[in-house]
């Protein structure tokens, strides 16, 4: 693998606090190339973040870093944006931080359209406070306060956010960085809320506890299972059963809010 | 506090009592008094029952709430139940007779005009019955300056009815010239 | 300096028209009796000056936003009341404790819970000083007028500003939905500029002292976070950095405390009966001390504080040595009285005068308890 690009890392503040075999480190890789392939200029991205494990990227990368408060990171991004329309801005949220209890703004960002782009850190779990369930852990797995077992359904996210509005939804994960770094310059370049979904491997909260092996297992596990949205096409519903359809799901154009509003105002984004 | 005086505007949710409180208020301040307007909020804005205040003063007016009304006026009958025994007898009480009617002491100073009914008969529009009320009321009680009112009826007037109402006010002014002969202990009448 | 003629204004609207005035460009909110016409102020003049209005999907979000716009370089303000203000609760300790400049209006109404929507009340009074977790400073205004909603809204966002401190005007229903002859002054800048200057050793949280706040976007690529951070804005769990970053927080309100708290004093130089309050029970604590003191030259004095924190202890000290009662009316069950108490360290006594029913302490109530100890 070819070296990350050292200006967009803060180096002197790592090693990271992440587990081994965590998958936070291989999204938040996929993220600065993508970053850097997009060709932003550094000034103008800013990194927001909520809480939990995978919400700490924001202190290891070398831009405008902003770490919030627990699930309301989409908020804080949402006042930046109205007032400097003319940022990039990447919101980096765990499962449960986005889901759960910022459920309410991930669905009213995706509403407004307005124009951020949430990277959903997908582990099932959460993971900081030592594995208890969270919207999107699936039916059934164990977590420290499901231990028989969760009963609630998960949300689909993706499908989610669609139904609230936003305009652009797309799948990866851990196991192909290559194709989730593609999805994130994707995402970056749509104008208007774009949502990508990143699965990723927690061994130690997650896996252990469900007899999901190690993260090789995890990760091999991930990759064996996912789809490309091309190849599903061709599929039935029984043959798409534990399958993971990966991909850019949907990309709609629709107006988007800051530009909109800024336009109502009489005055065009710099 | 000799010059305070105090306005009380009472009704029902939709008679527009809380902008006449509001135009009035401003009127004092073209006139340059004292002034200070507070009301009684519901969630409702319609069919509750509405009070709104208005404080006159040559001096500076500190607490802004009504407690010894000089000027009273009722717009519907609960209103008048309800604030009539808070009066004193040197308060000047204007009713709307088209909502009010019934007895009460002789020594209250009741003064009756139907408000609502010639807003509706004369004018052709029963929501200027407010501005009618108001002049009335300033008939009445001579507070503040007729012409300086008349124009802050225009200012808050929606566009293209600041005439309209300021014809409601000065029918006001005429309902209490011709009803002025009547004084205290004046009979409120029986709606129509 | 030129002024305009006098108009009528209501409480709320003075607010906003502060705000403005003093340079706020963003408003976020969420409609909230009794504060939504300050919303509804910025919404209708916001965009005509090029300013961002947005009603956000609840309370939380909007404190979130006004402190995302503040890191982008706007002066900002957000308006609540009773339930909506404990909600912003978290992201207040955010700003405090990332040092983010921004306004929060509270509008009181009678609690706790939903209580009574269009009552007025003053039962906020320790939840604006504590009502966010940790060991906080806050600043806490409360205007008695029209003119002071004016004023002290624009004393809020410059010193937020300067102190990069949130700052709570904390009004009640009675100020707010009030309506007043008031005078504003015209074309004077009410805008103090913090310093625009950016030292090329520029650090976020400079353990030197205040250093103003580099909106993002200007290659500065600092770290902002709730969490105990270093001078240039990263996490640390370092026991003497931790109180040093504490330190920092509560040092910069001392330091400037004179510009911070403000009071006024009417009445006797010696009082045998001196009062205490602020917000609207000012009103009827004047009428009192007018009639008590400038008609029948009774030793009665009035302390009205602007500020309720940091707590005017100074002047408290100072007013205890004089007087021999304190009287302390609020509309609640008695909040601010204890703070009195404590700082009257028992060179007077202090009495608490309280009303929770929803009205106003009217001047009567005020001028019996005076009486009783005359």
């Amino acid at each position: 693998m070819e070296q990350l690009t050292q200006d967009f890392l803060r180096t002197k503040k790592l090693p990271h606090i992440w587990c081994p075999g965590c998958g936070n480190g291989i999204v938040t890789a996929a993220l600065v190339r993508a970053i850097e392939r997009t060709g932003f200029d550094q000034k103008d991205v800013v990194i927001v973040s909520g809480i939990g494990c995978s919400s700490r990227a924001a202190g290891y990368l070398n831009f405008n870093t902003l770490h919030t408060t627990h699930g309301r990171a989409l908020a804080f991004a949402t006042g930046l944006k109205m007032a400097r329309p003319e940022l990039k801005l990447f919101v980096i949220m765990g499962d449960g931080d986005c889901s759960a209890i910022g459920g309410n703004h991930f669905i009213h960002s995706a509403r407004r359209n307005i124009d951020l782009n949430a990277i959903i850190v997908n582990n099932h779990i959460y993971g900081m406070t030592g594995g208890q369930h969270s919207p999107l852990t699936p039916t059934g797995k164990k977590a420290t306060t499901a231990p028989r077992g969760t009963l609630e359904p998960s949300f689909d996210l993706l499908e989610l956010a669609k139904g609230a509005g936003a305009t652009f939804g797309a799948k990866g994960n851990a196991a192909q960085p290559r194709q989730l770094e593609q999805l994130i310059i994707r995402a970056a370049n749509h104008k208007g809320f774009s949502v990508v979904e990143a699965l990723s491997p927690c061994p130690i909260a997650y896996g252990r506890r469900n007899k999901l092996g190690g993260a090789v297992d995890m990760l091999r596990d991930m990759k064996e299972k996912s789809i490309s949205v091309e190849k599903a096409a061709n599929l039935d519903e029984a043959e798409l059963k534990d399958r993971t359809v990966n991909g850019v799901l949907y990309a709609i154009d629709a107006p988007e809010f800051a530009e909109s509003y800024y336009h109502s105002i009489g005055k065009e984004i710099g | 506090m000799g010059n305070r005086q105090e306005i009380l505007l009472t009704g029902a949710g939709g008679q527009g009592l809380i902008l006449a409180s509001i135009v009035m208020a401003a009127a004092a301040v073209d006139d340059n008094k004292n002034v200070v307007q507070t009301q009684s909020y519901g969630p409702e804005a319609r069919g509750g029952a509405s009070m709104s205040g208005v404080i006159l003063d040559v001096d500076t007016i500190e607490y802004p709430k009504v407690t010894k009304p000089t000027v009273l006026l009722c717009m519907n009958q609960a209103s008048f139940n309800k604030y009539l025994p808070k009066v004193g007898p040197d308060c000047i009480i204007i009713v709307d007779s088209t909502f009010v009617s019934g007895s009460y002491g002789e020594e209250y100073k009741v003064q009756s005009f139907p408000i609502t009914s010639s807003a509706k008969e004369v004018l052709g529009k029963e929501v200027v019955a407010n501005m009618l009320a108001l002049g009335v009321l300033n008939a009445a009680s001579g507070l503040i300056d007729r012409e300086i009112f008349r124009e802050s009826i225009f200012k808050f007037a929606p566009r293209g009815s600041g005439e309209l109402n300021q014809k409601a006010f000065d029918l006001g002014y005429s309902l209490y010239e011709k009803g002025a002969g009547q004084k205290n202990g004046v009979s409120a009448q029986t709606p129509q | 300096m030129p002024e305009t003629k006098p108009v009528l204004m209501q409480g709320n609207e003075a607010c906003a028209l502060g705000a403005i005035n003093a340079g706020v460009r963003f408003y976020a909110g969420y409609p909230i009796t009794p504060s939504t016409e300050v919303a509804e102020q910025m919404a209708a003049r916001l965009p005509e000056i090029g300013g961002v209005f947005i009603q956000m999907e609840d309370e939380i979000a909007s404190m979130a936003a006004v402190i995302g716009a503040s890191i982008g370089g706007m002066r900002t303000l957000t308006a609540t009341s009773g339930p909506g203000f404990s909600l912003k609760q978290e992201n207040l300790g955010y700003a405090i404790m990332a040092e983010i400049p921004c306004v929060v209006v509270n509008v009181q109404r009678m609690g706790p819970s939903t209580g009574v929507p269009t009552a007025p009340a003053q039962g906020d009074v320790m939840q604006a000083r504590w009502g966010t977790h940790g060991d906080h400073p806050i600043i806490v205004f409360t205007p008695a007028s029209v003119y002071e909603s004016y004023y002290l809204t624009i004393a809020a966002v410059n010193l937020s500003q300067k102190l990069r401190q949130p700052v709570i005007v904390l009004l009640d229903e009675v100020i707010g939905h009030m309506r007043e002859k008031v005078t504003i002054p015209e074309g004077k800048l009410m805008v103090e500029k913090s310093s625009d200057k950016v030292p090329s050793d520029w650090k976020p949280y400079d353990e030197k002292g205040l250093t103003p706040l580099v909106p993002f976007g200007f290659g500065h690529y600092y770290h902002v976070t709730g969490l105990f951070h270093d001078q240039y804005g990263f996490p640390t769990g370092d026991p003497p950095q931790v109180e040093r970053a504490l330190d920092r927080l509560h040092n910069k309100l001392e330091k400037y405390r004179d510009e911070i708290v403000l009071t006024n004093y009417i009445g006797h130089k010696e009082p045998r009966v001196a009062i205490v309050t602020y917000g609207c029970t000012v009103r009827s604590a004047r009428a009192v001390v007018k009639k008590a003191y400038w008609q029948n030259r009774l030793p009665v004095g009035l302390l009205s504080l602007q500020t309720v924190w940091p707590f005017p202890a100074k002047e408290i000290e100072a007013l205890a040595k004089q007087a021999d009662v304190i009287i302390v009316p609020e509309m609640n069950m008695g909040q601010l009285v204890g703070e009195v108490e404590r700082y009257a360290r028992g060179e007077a006594k202090v009495v608490p005068l309280n009303r929770y029913d929803g009205e106003m302490i009217s001047p009567d109530q005020i001028s019996e308890e005076v009486g009783r100890w005359l």
